[in-house]
């Protein structure tokens, strides 16, 4: 190992590759600030000084319709602005003293320029997070963020012909495809469906009703489905004839997003649909179990709702840190990549993002281990 | 021979065991419900606080030729590593904070500013100490190895050094305690310690590198012309916190009072004997807000022994508790001043460096160690006495018992 391998080693893990030369400097102090990392004490002076993880900070809220909100962030260091339009990020906020994780799609346009990043939360009734957000979050928060993903995007350059059909809050990954082609001054012929219950529910209907106005290739249908019911599949026919020939982006409940991909298989067009389905998984409080799956090993197994997930790894011949069997020691800790677990001494419920003693802790439905 | 039946030691029956475990379930339940905002402002601050400390400790020792800027930066210094070691490092690996879901204060990633590597001390301490707690045999914190401090152990010829080893683990607590896990380490991945290239030795080698190089390398280093007395500042600092560290381990386990058990007893455990089994075989000492603070709250052993992973600025509030359930139980509750306790925990190192004929008492009835034989032993009529009133035909406990036992040994003592 080379000298200056040897001094960027301890900042290696939270230091993009590409900046070598920060890396050097951050490598070196870590070497003073041991076992913490200077990062460690630099965000005592601005919490948004690390590297260590993403954060970002929340610059405004701007309310959209009676329950949802445009929450604009400003990331912190290392954050990548080289998204593609219809990615979502992963948010964590802290709320009542817990860190609290959910993935919400952004709705701005990926842009180097004021190095803002923007997302659309609606609030859900029972929804902790989403309701604080938009109804409660103050501008200046510090948020934790995670790197854009997701395959729902739209390619660089767009194609010629495309139809949206959204529902209720699934608008948000379109309108940062939209806003991107806008800005691009390169908005092709769109045809966008979007439903919602009623007027007041329109997320960024000014907004839409602008690109209307301006851009002859864009025509939006409104359907309020409080008062003209459902859009029906079968009606496109006749507002859109083309549809067939357009790449589709679909977003919105699940049984909207189910009936479109059976249309588009029946008509042999598949491969012009691209789906979204982020409806949120829900914890099976049935005391079922389910299927954990050991994402590092590829394993899965079946286990009931009173076999622990230290014993399911065992089971399935997966390493797994094991220690008191009890509940106290913390050495069989494992983050849950996705889906749900619970405590079976208290019956509390983990999600995504958390991390779990799986020597107590049983799956509540499909879950998956980073194990 | 230490205790190889708690429920009889105890004076308690199943069904007591059973209620005063579920009682101490609801304890567990209530403060897990109400974790929230104020404690997690508690454990930022205090981490701020420590970081505060420990960069302006280092600055002042850029001045360190003057003794004025001396004493200031070793003082702040000794007491930021303290606070790191006790209410940061300790706690947050015990998952305390773990609840929080912050990936940066959570038992999985937190590294101490301490020789031995977190991963190893968290297995040899979180996992062998809190799940076999006093086990002659199965917990090696037991002395740690090195003392003997219970008679259930054979005396060998090296405890005579025992005085002396004791000196020198308090002056190098935090290196007694990272040899002490590498060792557990090593045995946990199957490797010999002469294996130089095993992951445990490569992660011992790593880390201790990094402390040293900082503390007696690198800052000295820095201050340049200062280096002399910062190398002695940074020296002292370390020395200040591993006597403090082994203090209060010592006050925690080895007062008398704080009993022993056999593996015999271990293996037909039951859920809430395992309680109680923590209960009797540690030992708090008196503390106010800033002794307990300083102390990471180990001034409350007993609650942490019962609750390890309960955030510390909990155990307060728990201690009351768990007092009262002592109190209801007829349980001792083993605690006095620091000095009590510490002296209690040197008597026993001094003592038991002697060979045993030198020793009165058995190891069914000695200070540091008894078992549930010193009630039988007195004959069957007068272990009846102590399990129930013979006037009122009420039951007795564990602490009734023991207050009559100690009388009658003092009365036949006088009597010879």
């Amino acid at each position: 190992m080379g000298l200056k391998n040897w001094v960027e080693a301890p900042a290696a893990a939270v230091v993009p590759a590409t900046r070598s030369k920060l890396n050097w400097l951050r490598g070196a102090a870590a070497r003073l600030t041991t076992p913490l990392l200077p990062d460690d004490y630099l965000h005592l002076a601005n919490p948004l000084w690390s590297a260590r993880e993403l954060r970002g900070q929340i610059v405004e809220v701007r309310a959209e319709t009676a329950d949802s909100a445009t929450i604009v962030i400003k990331p912190g260091w290392g954050f990548n602005f080289d998204y593609v339009p219809g990615q979502y990020i992963g948010i964590g906020l802290h709320v009542d003293g817990r860190w609290h994780w959910r993935s919400y799609s952004l709705t701005s346009p990926p842009n180097w320029d004021d190095k803002l990043i923007s997302i659309a939360v609606k609030a859900m009734p029972e929804g902790l997070l989403s309701s604080h957000l938009v109804n409660g979050v103050p501008s200046g928060t510090i948020v934790r963020l995670a790197t854009p993903t997701g395959n729902f995007a739209l390619p660089d350059p767009p194609p010629e012909r495309i139809l949206f059909l959204t529902a209720g809050s699934g608008i948000t990954p379109v309108m940062s495809m939209l806003r991107t082609m806008n800005r691009r001054g390169q908005l092709p012929d769109v045809f966008h469906v979007h439903s919602a219950p009623t007027d007041a529910d329109v997320m960024f209907a000014d907004e839409l009703n602008r690109l209307h106005d301006e851009h002859a290739d864009f025509r939006c249908k409104i359907q309020l489905t409080r008062s003209e019911g459902k859009f029906a599949l079968s009606s496109l026919d006749e507002v859109c004839p083309d549809w067939r020939e357009r790449q589709t982006w679909a977003c919105g409940p699940l049984p909207m997003l189910d009936e479109i991909e059976t249309l588009w298989r029946d008509e042999n067009i598949e491969d012009n649909l691209h789906l979204e389905r982020f409806a949120v998984s829900r914890a099976d409080t049935s005391g079922q179990g389910g299927t954990v799956t050991f994402a590092k090993t590829e394993k899965t197994l079946s286990i009931d709702g009173a076999t622990t997930l230290l014993e399911a790894g065992e089971k399935a011949g997966v390493l797994m840190p094991f220690g008191c069997r009890m509940g106290i020691c913390q050495t069989c800790v494992v983050p849950i990549l996705s889906g749900h677990a619970v405590d079976l001494r208290s019956g509390k419920q983990h999600a995504e993002g958390d991390r779990v003693q799986t020597c107590i802790s049983a799956a509540a439905g499909d879950c998956t281990l980073d194990a | 021979m230490a205790i190889t039946d708690i429920k009889e030691f105890a004076h308690l029956t199943a069904a007591d065991i059973e209620s005063l475990g579920r009682e101490l379930d609801g304890i567990r339940l209530e403060v897990e419900d109400s974790r929230g905002i104020r404690d997690a402002r508690y454990i930022r601050r205090t981490i701020r606080a420590q970081r505060l400390l420990e960069l302006g400790g280092r600055l002042a020792l850029f001045g360190s030729k003057y003794r004025p800027a001396w004493l200031i930066g070793t003082a702040m210094l000794s007491v930021s590593k303290i606070v790191e070691n006790m209410e940061l490092g300790h706690n947050v690996m015990h998952g305390q904070w773990d609840w929080m879901n912050d990936p940066e204060i959570h038992s999985v990633s937190w590294e101490w500013d301490q020789t031995g590597p977190s991963e190893h001390w968290k297995r040899a301490h979180n996992y062998s100490h809190h799940t076999f707690t006093n086990i002659v045999g199965m917990d090696e914190d037991v002395g740690f190895g090195i003392l003997r401090m219970t008679r259930d152990e054979p005396w060998r010829p090296i405890n005579l050094l025992q005085p002396i080893a004791n000196v020198i683990l308090a002056a190098t607590f935090e290196w007694g305690i990272a040899l002490h896990d590498l060792a557990s380490a090593r045995e946990l991945e199957g490797a010999d310690r002469r294996q130089l290239n095993s992951q445990a030795n490569k992660d011992f080698a790593r880390k201790v590198f990094r402390q040293v190089g900082k503390d007696f390398v690198l800052f000295p280093a820095l201050t340049g012309p200062a280096w002399k007395s910062t190398l002695l500042a940074n020296a002292t600092a370390n020395l200040t916190r591993n006597l403090w560290a082994y203090v209060v381990i010592f006050c925690g386990h080895f007062p008398d009072g704080a009993e022993k058990f056999t593996v015999e007893e271990y293996e037909n455990e039951t859920r809430h004997e395992w309680y109680l089994r923590q209960m009797l075989g540690s030992a708090n000492f008196n503390s106010g807000r800033v002794m307990g603070f300083m102390s990471g709250n180990l001034s409350y052993q007993i609650e942490h022994h019962l609750f390890p992973d309960l955030p510390s600025n909990r155990y307060p509030q728990i201690a009351v508790k768990v007092r009262a359930l002592c109190e209801k139980y007829d349980l001792p509750y083993t605690t006095g001043s620091l000095a009590k306790q510490y002296l209690l925990a040197l008597r026993t190192i001094h003592k038991l460096a002697l060979p045993d004929r030198f020793l009165r008492a058995t190891a069914d009835d000695a200070p540091e160690t008894s078992s549930e034989r010193k009630f039988r032993d007195a004959g069957a009529a007068v272990v009846e006495t102590l399990r129930t009133d013979p006037v009122t035909g009420e039951r007795r406990g564990l602490l009734w018992a023991l207050r009559a036992r100690a009388e009658a040994k003092i009365a036949s003592r006088r009597r010879r």
